[in-house]
């Protein structure tokens, strides 16, 4: 297996792009990536992206021959493929560029991802969303991925006996690191009772343990070490670990639900495959598409026994200066979630990090960062472990 | 949902049919063609199965989202309810208010309409549970 390195990194700013298309945005963050790389089209290979619903969102499928053409790339006839894997969509994608470049099919990939939701009426949107869960047996009866998040969050509480205010420390950091990045929808910080005083989604959870509906798009791209020696002088990230693992769909298929078995799975097989321990992490983007998911993943990554994160944040744990960085970017709770986008959008974070280059959100001296990306409620989980190559 | 795609679950909705793995005994709903741990073992085997309609709740929410096909039901009770059976199934609480609802309240499965009307014109039953 080859060394696989990330040498350009772009996205889009998340949130609400009334102006701006589906290809609109797709092709802002590709370029945006392309440039960063400073390469040129022929350089490209192939090209992953990531998305969860263009098709019940905006009726438009076969997304990866358009993102070829809207590029311009499509004129060189390379292979354009959509990867969709629910909200960790453009995790997924990152996943098979790495393996496109490890394997040695290919030497130089663009993988992005993409989702474009505010084309869709509001009171669609949620529905788009449960198709995330299993839509005969769960959304059918009137359950939606909120849902499966409260009653996560409930049986947490309940087993563990975890406070209610633990578990809005996750928007809280995510908020203050959100205001800090130019890149994100929300700007604002919130207190922990904001979050509990905020409107009711499902209880216990409100409309701030919640991620918003975003619009955005995210873009890298992967090549070979020697590529990136002969193109770059500094700024080469390593993907150390890319691991991907399944979970039943269904919150009621599985022995718990108080713990991601595929966040489980898949973070210690990349701790494996990168050769470190949850104590060499310099920060992690987590998917906090609702707040308890980012409590139980610090527990599921290894950072905090079970039933303990919510207190060691409450002691500052997940602060930029803190032993345990959490969502610099400001999280899917404050920077976004565009599906889709998302899972890219944490690793060009963490490339930004990494190179030193996030201005006043940066983390001090990062060597290594950990993406969380989900699918639905757990149903599956992708790990990222990004290296900065000295 | 057109009618064929509901259609084909009556059994299951209407009579929470399951199937059962002869292999280990575990007993599944919904249905399931592979057992997930005896894998092999099970396939062309998995026997139906018709759930005891009695469970008690292992987590619930209260929903406050719009949601189109249950709007005039909002706020509405959904539950995972762990079935004497030993599966668990996800559905809504009714003839209960939010406030009495507690992790590890006996219930039973009824036989109940899920939607008034669906865009295809049908109206869909299913199960939703009530406190015993």
């Amino acid at each position: 297996m080859r060394d696989v390195v990330i040498v350009g990194a772009g996205q889009t700013k998340f949130g609400e792009h009334w102006e701006k298309s589906l290809r609109d945005l797709a092709v802002e963050a590709g370029l945006r990536a392309i440039e960063d790389a400073g390469i040129y089209s022929k350089d490209i290979d192939a090209i992953y992206g990531g998305n969860m619903s263009a098709g019940s969102s905006t009726f438009q499928d076969n997304i990866g021959t358009l993102i070829a053409d809207f590029t311009g790339l499509a004129i060189n006839s390379i292979p354009a493929i959509r990867i969709e894997n629910g909200s960790a969509s453009g995790a997924a994608a990152l996943h098979e560029g790495f393996i496109a470049v490890a394997s040695g099919i290919y030497d130089t990939v663009l993988v992005g991802g993409v989702e474009k939701l505010t084309d869709v009426p509001m009171e669609d949107i949620t529905e788009v969303i449960s198709g995330e869960i299993d839509r005969e047996w769960e959304a059918f009866n009137g359950s939606t991925l909120a849902a499966s998040a409260a009653m996560i969050a409930r049986r947490y509480m309940h087993d563990y006996g975890a406070k209610r205010e633990h578990i809005a420390h996750i928007p809280v950091i995510s908020h203050r690191h959100g205001s800090l990045n130019p890149y994100a929808h929300f700007k604002n910080t919130i207190k922990v009772e904001d979050v509990l005083n905020s409107t009711m989604v499902a209880d216990p959870l409100t409309m701030l343990d919640c991620a918003p509906v975003s619009d955005g798009a995210s873009a890298l791209v992967l090549t070979t070490m020697e590529n990136a020696r002969k193109w770059k002088n500094d700024g080469i990230v390593r993907i150390s670990a890319s691991t991907v693992a399944s979970d039943f769909i269904s919150l009621h298929s599985r022995e718990k639900i108080t713990e991601f078995r595929s966040t489980i799975e898949a973070s210690r097989k990349a701790y494996r495959m990168a050769k470190i321990e949850p104590k060499d992490v310099s920060f992690v983007e987590l998917h906090d598409a609702y707040s308890i998911f980012g409590i139980i993943a610090l527990e599921d990554l290894g950072f905090f026994k079970k039933g303990e994160a919510g207190k060691y944040l409450e002691e500052g744990y997940g602060n930029l200066d803190s032993k345990l960085p959490i969502n610099p970017s400001g999280g899917l709770k404050a920077k976004g979630h565009p599906l889709g986008a998302t899972g890219v959008g944490q690793v060009v974070e963490a490339v930004f990090q990494l190179r030193k280059q996030a201005e006043k959100r940066q983390v001090p001296d990062p060597r290594y960062g950990l993406t969380h990306s989900m699918g639905g409620a757990g149903g599956s989980s992708i790990i990222h472990i990004l290296e900065v190559v000295r | 949902m057109t009618i064929p795609r509901f259609w084909r679950e009556f059994e299951h909705r209407y009579r929470l049919v399951g199937t059962k793995c002869p292999s280990c005994g575990r007993v599944y709903f919904p249905p399931r063609d592979v057992c997930p741990y005896c894998h092999r073992e099970s396939v062309g085997k998995m026997q139906n199965y018709e759930l005891k309609n009695t469970g008690k709740i292992y987590s619930f929410t209260v929903v406050y989202q719009d949601i189109p096909d249950f709007k005039e039901l909002k706020p509405y009770i959904v539950a995972i309810v762990e079935m004497d059976d030993g599966p668990r199934i996800t559905g809504q609480v009714v003839d209960a208010l939010p406030e009495e609802i507690t992790i590890g309240m006996p219930v039973k499965a009824v036989f109940r309409r899920i939607r008034e009307e669906s865009p295809s014109g049908i109206i869909e039953y299913g199960y939703k549970f009530v406190p015993i």
